[in-house]
């Protein structure tokens, strides 16, 4: 006697409900989904990146010549050294990860327990690592000056070994001080003043009769052309405005600005995301210490925040290709 | 299917007797992998310096060797070997479609506006 239908007489059937033709529950699911859009997001970076490049392809910074330090040998250079450390360090923590994955299938909540906990090591000295470099690109090594046209003039001897400004500048007395909140405009704020002044440079230059100037473009042998002691001075008193040290939004000694901007963005938002993959771990990890997945039968949240951190590392294969090898 | 795992590599060349001993096979295969990009890097071999499609032979090793380790990485880390079909193909080949469109699109114009400034009538530097 009732008006509504019940069943529709299409269980079973494919298309009558409750089928699964992926296999794969609704948390895993959507995990991939998220993954290919935050893929889709990081590729949209990478792309950028890769337009400007191809916009200043003949002056682009050569990423050897940047990425040169490793914490605690100061003063060698040794390009991509710590960025193949940072490379296996993250990939190890994927293993990890993977392990603890495998151990929560088998159900062996002490195995799991540990994996978790290296893996989060592992985020936590990749976090470091990419701090270490920010600061250290920051910090700048060299020195260089910039011209009117924004373009990057370094400093050379003529073994053609890299010169720092401070190795030949002598700092005079200057009547110019930072302007600070506290001692001006409270709404006004101005950064750090470089070390030295334009004219400072120019004379230290004069004087060392050694140095010559290193523009941004790219020769045919793939390396930055150096003019000779004449077209150095003239280019520096002509175009010279100002003097960089280190990177930042603005400004950048290694070359064009965008590649700075790029660096921040694109490295600063892969950390943030292994940030907050290290964060959702520590929660997996004490929810592991405590049972709940023990009592819930499954360990498929692991497997889920897994998917997640193996795709950070995933991005970081790109970013490494793209910023530091290509 | 959580206990269904797919133990062969390299199209059943190797092939691994527990989940657990693929991990590390995968891990000393991805290893190999970054060394040699590293090694290739710091050295940079004249031989691959050549021009083949535009870009230096050199970069085109990089890049292929990059696809690899994400080949790897999503496969057998991720578990995407275990997966349906149908899942696997919704993810990578949407992913790679317009992945390739955007870098064409935006790889393309770069080219053209370093064209303009180079051979046009605009200047960026005076």
């Amino acid at each position: 006697m009732s008006t509504t239908v019940v069943n529709t007489g299409t269980e079973g059937k494919t298309w009558g409900g409750s089928n699964q033709p992926l296999k794969a529950s609704y948390g895993k699911m959507m995990m991939w989904f998220f993954i290919v859009s935050d893929a889709l997001t990081f590729s949209g970076f990478l792309a950028a990146y890769g337009f400007s490049r191809f916009k200043f392809i003949d002056s682009w910074p050569i990423a050897d010549e940047v990425f040169t330090h490793v914490p605690f040998l100061h003063g060698q250079e040794l390009p991509m050294i710590y960025v193949a450390f940072m490379t296996f360090v993250l990939i190890m923590s994927s293993v990890t990860m993977v392990l603890a994955v495998d151990a929560g299938h088998h159900m062996k909540k002490t195995k799991v327990t540990w994996y978790m906990f290296l893996t989060i090591i592992g985020g936590l000295i990749f976090v470091g690592s990419q701090a270490w470099e920010w600061a250290t690109f920051i910090k700048g090594d060299y020195g260089a000056i910039q011209t009117k046209g924004g373009n990057i003039l370094q400093f050379v001897d003529t073994d053609g070994h890299r010169v720092a400004l401070s190795d030949f500048t002598v700092a005079g007395h200057k009547d110019r001080t930072a302007h600070e909140r506290k001692n001006g405009l409270w709404f006004v704020d101005e950064g750090t003043l470089p070390t030295y002044t334009v004219n400072e440079v120019i004379d230290g230059f004069e004087a060392n009769k050694n140095l010559l100037v290193r523009t941004q473009i790219i020769n045919e042998e793939g390396e930055k052309t150096v003019l000779s002691r004449a077209e150095s001075s003239k280019l520096l008193k002509d175009n010279g405005v100002a003097v960089v040290e280190g990177a930042n939004l603005h400004v950048n000694e290694y070359g064009s600005p965008l590649f700075a901007d790029f660096f921040f963005f694109i490295t600063g938002f892969h950390g943030f995301h292994v940030f907050s993959g290290v964060v959702i771990n520590i929660i997996i990890f004490f929810n592991v210490i405590l049972g709940t997945y023990e009592r819930r039968g499954s360990y498929e949240m692991v497997e889920k925040v897994g998917l997640y951190w193996h795709f950070v590392d995933l991005v970081w294969v790109f970013v490494f290709t793209f910023f530091y090898l290509v | 299917m959580a206990h269904a795992h797919n133990l062969a590599i390299l199209r059943g060349l190797i092939k691994f007797k527990s989940n657990t001993q693929k991990i590390w096979g995968v891990l000393i295969l991805l290893t190999i992998v970054t060394a040699v990009e590293v090694v290739l890097g710091i050295y940079k071999p004249e031989s691959l310096m050549a021009k083949v499609l535009g870009m230096k032979l050199l970069n085109w090793i990089f890049i292929i060797l990059t696809i690899v380790k994400a080949y790897y990485i999503t496969w057998d880390f991720m578990h995407m070997r275990d997966e349906t079909k149908a899942l696997r193909r919704m993810v990578v080949w949407t992913a790679i479609f317009l992945i390739l469109y955007l870098i064409f699109i935006l790889l393309q114009e770069g080219g053209y506006v370093f064209d303009v400034y180079k051979d046009g009538f605009i200047k960026r530097d005076f």
